[in-house]
């Protein structure tokens, strides 16, 4: 690639400046891109805004909510077990916390962080305007968050889940739980796995059909594979889970009969259920954090990444293995050898994609230059500890030793080295890389750098002797333990490493506060990146590029093989393309904001309190809503007009 | 990044086991028969394969950081070779994978002895939170059951039966065997040969409830002479009181509250909810592992179990005081 | 117009820019059969799951269940896909009437297939009750899930007759008629199956 030949650390990106301004701005004067994409000033506009970069920063805001609330829940834990028979807690206190812990950072922190990176990066990355269903997303973001304030108004009553977050049955059905505990987490969690699909259908078509003319699937930067893997991922894995939780709640409510052994039901079909979603799931929230890492590590080593198709197969096989691994969570449940063994073998094999993605990070980084600014401090520390997490779930996956490693605090050492370790240092990664673009100023690197070397030790002396604890025979989900098992050490160092890592987040915290306002100005591409988000103004104008770029490399802003299209400013138009090749097909007219899509999931909020509380008839009521908002919603504009109205 | 992130872990690591190692009596690295060994063998060989492999990729790491940063040169941008993830990403792991497999099989196999020798055979019952043992007797035909407790014979195959009563338990004793968990409307078997005597603490490692953390277990493990008197005991029926006292104790057992929920072979309680009381004095623990078994503790449960061991089945009993009070604790410890 | 401002490399060769199949509408209704499509794999696998841990499937004292019925069901709904795919054909045509016609004749056959499954319902639950046995626990589930998407397919239906009445559709904008079809069929294709699951199955075994 000649261009890139001349290229270095210093040097300015190799497409000329003039061009990138055609992209960035319309010309001095004109507003007519402007007016028809900014959303109006006054208050209902603004609150069912449309923009998917409102809605992204929406999402991972209230995510980082949700992650406080998951760190406090977590905090509280370790104190309890900072010593032996500690008395700060009681059992029903530590199970419900533990649960709920494990519940919001599962489904109300890190999967929505992560879809809230994809929201508003996708349309940038592949030189769109807008999601392709900009009113789904407005929804998908009001469901999200409320089925989280559902999930925790079970707080208010003192009936939060209280049995884990896989939630095993018996325990977890009739006659052993009677409270309204596990309604709140199977209801809530029924209304979420509507928002999510419906974000997972959006993602999957903007990807699609909406990259930029000559951007081929080939060309198509590396996050953007692992959002589709991981969309396709939830439209499949997804509808296990809202399977088991609708025959739960239906054994709950009725009496059914499915996990219940009298009358036929047993509790390994719940298991069946939960592990098929459960472990696509953990991909879920894992790939698309690989997948920043790919477009943070290239910026950072001043060079292309090694094996973008390799790394791209990686991603996606991945995500079809990680179908096939599910009962390496059950290993202990006395299943038939001959299965066990298969899904072991499984569950080793599925670790060489992994490694292929861990090697071509590597390779990119030999070959290239490697500039430790924060972002990239935390993308090297994602490796390091994902390679350790990753090893003690290959650890985990020998039968044997799993017999041994299983449900203790081992395992809860190596969720928390893939889960925090991993995806939870990733998006630290991203935010301090993408912050720029999102406020247009930069995050001080001063804050940046104590934040991550508190949270890198914090987060090494907090879980590391966890692998210890495992070991030494600590299980997990226990409220205390006797001072004669030789676990307080142990637990001790966790707990503080726990809230030395916690320290360490609050800075980063208090960073972004203070420079949203005062850091210094980004301008459009501080990191001299790759990629076509760097392309538009930071922030972002409300209508993206004021030209259609056309792409013909797979590193625009380095190979400079961009050029600007057509202004398409007839009202909020994109381009649509082919799925594949990304060749031109025609100009799209896309819907702005609609308060309906509000109304539509106030209306289903109520109707999990409706069904929460079995008045069936607020379930009337809000279904009968449900109906209405949506035909509100849908219902055209322009009918002649080819647009969509979602 | 002053110092490299792997000393700093295994420096940590190092101290942790130092510390920690010492007294654990659940390690998994303290094997007590051919299964406990095997395991922690096992888990020794994966460590240390683990930490080979953590060490060499981040040293590779490291070093592809340091490589450019000191001689400032710049960025190899011909380089778009495929070599380091296809070889040292899906290669070498393949071939260490494999082998990994290999040992977990063989090791697996070693596992469940072979079942066709005859062995010492036990049923084991779980229950929100304690754990049933039952003896049947193809001889005599008879049944004998106790609770949180087990004796097994040095050097002799032991077989449990392992079943649910409510929700799902797991049954461990990292030095004799893995977990196995016991599922309702499922049955699941072990076999395992404890070659080392002493006594081992078991604990349920499924979470089943509030009292998940107190729901431990005791395996006595001794010489087949003192086991199968061990077991002579738990199999007869419980002697009748000597002292006046323990008949005291006895009269408010067998025909207060407690009858309703526990049973004591040869007297008229035969409460099939809560714990075979029959030789409770004989038991090592009180409370499924939670409590010491003596007269003082068995007095404060009698009266307030809740208090002791919250969510447990068993009401507290505020109307047994004084007299009454001792007597009952004197009459149950006596049963040995 | 816009189009002729792109060079020729990211041109496709042919532009039908407005058939329905290429609008993201149809490929949006395509994802949501197809996760609802698992939907029901999940299901129908729970239920040969609960099938072969048990001894007999269904359990004694439930007879196999009659087939004349859900056969006749099943023509239904299969004549109403057929009448859809005639309306649709109407409207590409430019023919709105035609398609009315056949917007009307599906609503038509998909209320006959509700009445139906009423009366089988009404037999069914003289028989067992859904809280009975884990037979008829997933037995009632699936096939009242299936009963829920037929609502929804009508009422889909009746949303694009509407539209249809206030004449949006021509035979170039027709998107809103294709994603109803594609989702009506398939709501065919799941009756099929869950036919062969709970009707058809037990007697083969
Ligand atoms: C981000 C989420 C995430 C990720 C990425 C993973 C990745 C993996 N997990 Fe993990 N897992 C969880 C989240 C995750 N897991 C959670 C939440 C649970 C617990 C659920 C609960 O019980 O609450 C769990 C539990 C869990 C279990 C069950 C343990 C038990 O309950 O007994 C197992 C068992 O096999 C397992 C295996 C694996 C494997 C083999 C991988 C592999 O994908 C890892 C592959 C990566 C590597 C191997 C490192 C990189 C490779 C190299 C450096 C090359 C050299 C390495 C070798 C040659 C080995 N996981
Ligand atoms: C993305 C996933 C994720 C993340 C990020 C975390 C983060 C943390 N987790 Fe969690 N954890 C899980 C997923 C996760 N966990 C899951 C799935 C389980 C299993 C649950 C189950 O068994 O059902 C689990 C279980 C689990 C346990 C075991 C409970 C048990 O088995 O009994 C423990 C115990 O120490 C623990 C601790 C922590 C801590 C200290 C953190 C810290 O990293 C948290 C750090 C906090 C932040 C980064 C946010 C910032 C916080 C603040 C600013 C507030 C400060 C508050 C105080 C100082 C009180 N977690
Ligand atoms: Cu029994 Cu946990
Ligand atoms: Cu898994």
């Amino acid at each position: 690639m000649p261009p890139v030949q001349s290229f270095s650390v210093s040097a300015a990106p190799t497409l000329t400046s003039s061009a990138t301004d055609i992209l960035a701005r319309e010309p001095s004067g004109s507003r007519r891109l402007h007016d028809a994409w900014e959303t109006p000033h006054n208050w209902l506009p603004r609150l069912c805004t449309v923009d998917h970069k409102a809605l992204g920063i929406r999402y991972i805001v209230t995510a980082c909510v949700f992650l406080v609330l998951g760190g406090i829940e977590a905090g509280v834990m370790r104190l309890q077990l900072a010593r032996p028979e500690n008395r700060l807690l009681s059992p029903e206190q530590y199970n419900q916390l533990f649960t709920m812990h494990g519940t919001t950072m599962m489904f109300l922190f890190i999967q929505p962080v992560l879809s809230g990176f994809s929201f508003y990066l996708t349309p940038l990355l592949i030189g769109a305007r807008e999601l392709a269903f900009p009113r789904l997303n407005s929804f998908s973001y009001f469901g999200f968050l409320l089925a989280g304030v559902f999930m925790y108004t079970s707080f208010a009553i003192g009936q939060a889940p209280d049995a884990g977050w896989f939630n095993y049955t018996p325990l977890s059905s009739q006659p052993y739980s009677t409270g309204l505990n596990i309604d709140f987490y199977t209801i809530g969690l029924l209304f979420l796995s509507i928002a999510t699909t419906v974000g997972a259908v959006n993602l999957i078509v903007t990807i699609l059909r909406m990259r930029a003319p000559g951007m081929s699937i080939d060309k198509m930067p590396l996050v953007l594979w692992s959002s589709l893997t991981t969309s396709f991922a939830t439209l499949f894995a997804m509808p296990a889970l809202t399977v088991g939780l609708l025959l739960l709640e239906l054994e709950r409510q009725w009496h059914f009969v499915f996990f219940a052994p009298v009358g036929g039901g047993s509790p390994f079909l719940w298991q069946h259920l939960f592990w098929v979603f459960g472990h696509p799931w953990v991909y879920i929230v894992f790939l698309p954090a690989t997948g920043m890492l790919s477009m943070v590590i290239p910026s950072f080593c001043r060079r292309p990444m090694i094996g973008h198709h390799l790394v791209a197969l990686a991603t996606v096989a991945t995500g079809l293995a990680g179908f096939g691994v599910w009962v390496h969570h059950m290993f202990a449940t006395g299943i038939p050898q001959v299965s066990v063994n298969f899904f072991s073998a499984g569950s080793m094999i599925v670790s060489i994609p992994s490694a292929v993605q861990i090697f071509a990070w590597l390779a990119t980084m030999w070959y290239g230059r490697v500039v430790l600014k924060t972002p990239m401090l935390f993308a090297i520390a994602f490796i390091v500890q994902f390679i350790l997490g990753g090893i003690s779930g290959v650890m985990t996956a020998v039968v044997p030793f799993d017999w041994q490693a299983h449900d203790t605090y081992f395992v809860v050492a190596h969720i928390h080295y893939v889960l925090a370790g991993g995806s939870l240092f990733a998006v630290f990664a991203a935010a301090y890389y993408w912050f720029p673009k999102m406020t247009g100023r930069m995050l001080s690197e001063r804050i940046g750098r104590w934040s991550f070397w508190i949270m890198f030790a914090g987060f090494n002396l907090g879980f590391f002797p966890m692998h210890i604890a495992g070991l030494l025979g600590m299980p997990r989900r226990v409220y205390t333990y006797l001072p004669s098992l030789g676990l307080d050490t142990v637990n001790m160092l966790s707990t503080v490493g726990a809230f030395v890592f916690m320290s360490g987040t609050l800075l980063t915290l208090w960073n972004i506060m203070k420079s949203r306002k005062h850091g210094a100005l980004a301008g459009l591409n501080p990191w001299n990146a790759n990629t076509l988000e760097w392309a538009a103004t930071s922030p972002p104008e409300p209508y993206n590029f004021a030209r259609i770029p056309v792409i013909q490399g797979r590193d625009p802003l380095w190979d400079g093989l961009v050029t600007a299209g057509p202004p398409l400013d007839e009202g909020r138009q994109t381009s649509r393309t082919t799925p594949l090749d990304a060749h031109w097909e025609t100009a799209v007219t896309l819907p702005d904001q609609n308060a309906w899509t509000l109304v539509l999931s106030l209306a289903l909020f109520a109707a999990c309190f409706g069904a929460l509380l079995r008045n069936w008839w607020v379930m009337a009521l809000c279904l009968l809503l449900v109906v209405v908002s949506l035909v509100r919603w849908m219902w055209p504009v322009h009918p002649r007009v080819l647009e969509t109205q979602v | 990044m002053k110092t490299p992130p792997v000393t700093r872990r295994l420096r940590l690591a190092a101290l942790t086991l130092l510390l920690a190692g010492c007294h654990a009596p659940m390690s998994v690295f303290t094997g007590a028969g051919p299964a406990g060994r095997a395991l922690s063998q096992l888990t020794w060989v994966l460590v240390a394969a683990s930490a080979v492999i953590f060490v060499l990729v981040t040293l590779f790491m490291l070093a592809a950081i340091a490589r450019r940063n000191r001689g400032g040169t710049d960025p190899d941008l011909t380089v778009h070779d495929n070599r380091i993830p296809i070889v040292a990403g899906a290669i070498i792991p393949g071939v260490v994978l494999l082998a990994l497999f290999m040992t977990s099989v063989l090791i697996e196999r070693r596992i469940p002895g072979d079942a066709s020798t005859p062995a010492e055979s036990f049923t084991v019952i779980g229950h929100q939170w304690w754990w049933g043992v039952e003896r049947d007797d193809s001889a005599s035909g008879r049944r004998a059951m106790w609770a949180n407790e087990l004796h097994v014979p040095v050097g002799e195959p032991v077989d449990l039966t392992l079943l649910s009563d409510d929700v799902i338990h797991s049954f461990w004793i990292p030095q004799v065997h893995g977990k196995i968990d016991l599922i309702p409307g499922d049955t699941n078997h072990i076999r395992f040969v404890a070659d080392r005597p002493g006594v081992y603490r078991g604990q349920c490692a499924e979470y089943c409830g509030m009292q998940h953390a107190n729901m431990a277990f005791t395996l006595v493990v001794e010489s087949p002479v003192a086991y199968r008197a061990w077991l002579s005991v738990q199999r007869a029926d419980a002697k009748p009181p000597t002292d006046t006292l323990a008949a005291l104790g006895r009269a408010q057992v067998v025909n207060g509250p407690c009858a309703t929920c526990h049973t004591i072979r040869g007297t008229t309680a035969q409460g099939e909810i809560g714990p075979d009381l029959t030789h409770v004095g004989s038991r090592v623990t009180l409370a499924a592992g939670t409590l010491p078994n003596d007269l003082a503790t068995m007095e404060a449960w009698v009266t307030n179990a809740p208090s002791l061991k919250p969510g447990v089945k068993m009401p507290a009993m505020p109307q047994f005081t004084g007299l009454q009070l001792r007597a009952i604790a004197a009459y149950l410890e006596g049963l040995r | 117009m816009t189009a002729a401002t792109f060079p020729d490399t990211v041109r496709p060769p042919s532009n039908d820019a407005d058939e329905p199949k290429k609008s993201f509408g149809w490929w949006a209704m395509a994802c949501t059969c197809a996760t609802e499509a698992s939907l029901f794999a999940y299901l129908i696998t729970a239920n040969f799951y609960l099938d072969l841990r048990s001894p007999a499937w269904p359990p004694p004292g439930i007879s196999r269940p009659a087939l004349l019925k859900p056969l006749i069901m099943t023509l239904l709904l299969l004549s109403s896909s057929a009448v859809l795919v005639w309306g649709e054909r109407g409207i590409k045509r430019g023919q709105p009437r035609q398609l009315i016609a056949g917007l009307l004749g599906t609503l038509a056959l998909a209320a006959g297939f509700l009445a139906l499954f009423a009366t089988e319902y009404r037999d069914k639950l003289h028989q067992f009750r859904p809280s009975g046995s884990a037979y008829a626990s997933i037995f009632y589930t699936t096939t009242s899930l299936h009963c829920l998407h037929v609502l929804v397919g009508m009422l889909l239906l009746t949303y694009t007759l509407v539209r249809t009445l206030r004449g949006h559709f021509t035979e170039t904008a027709r998107t809103g008629v294709a994603v109803t079809t594609l989702y009506w069929h398939f709501v065919g294709v799941i009756w099929l199956t869950v036919l062969t699951t709970f009707y058809l199955a037990p007697h083969f075994t």
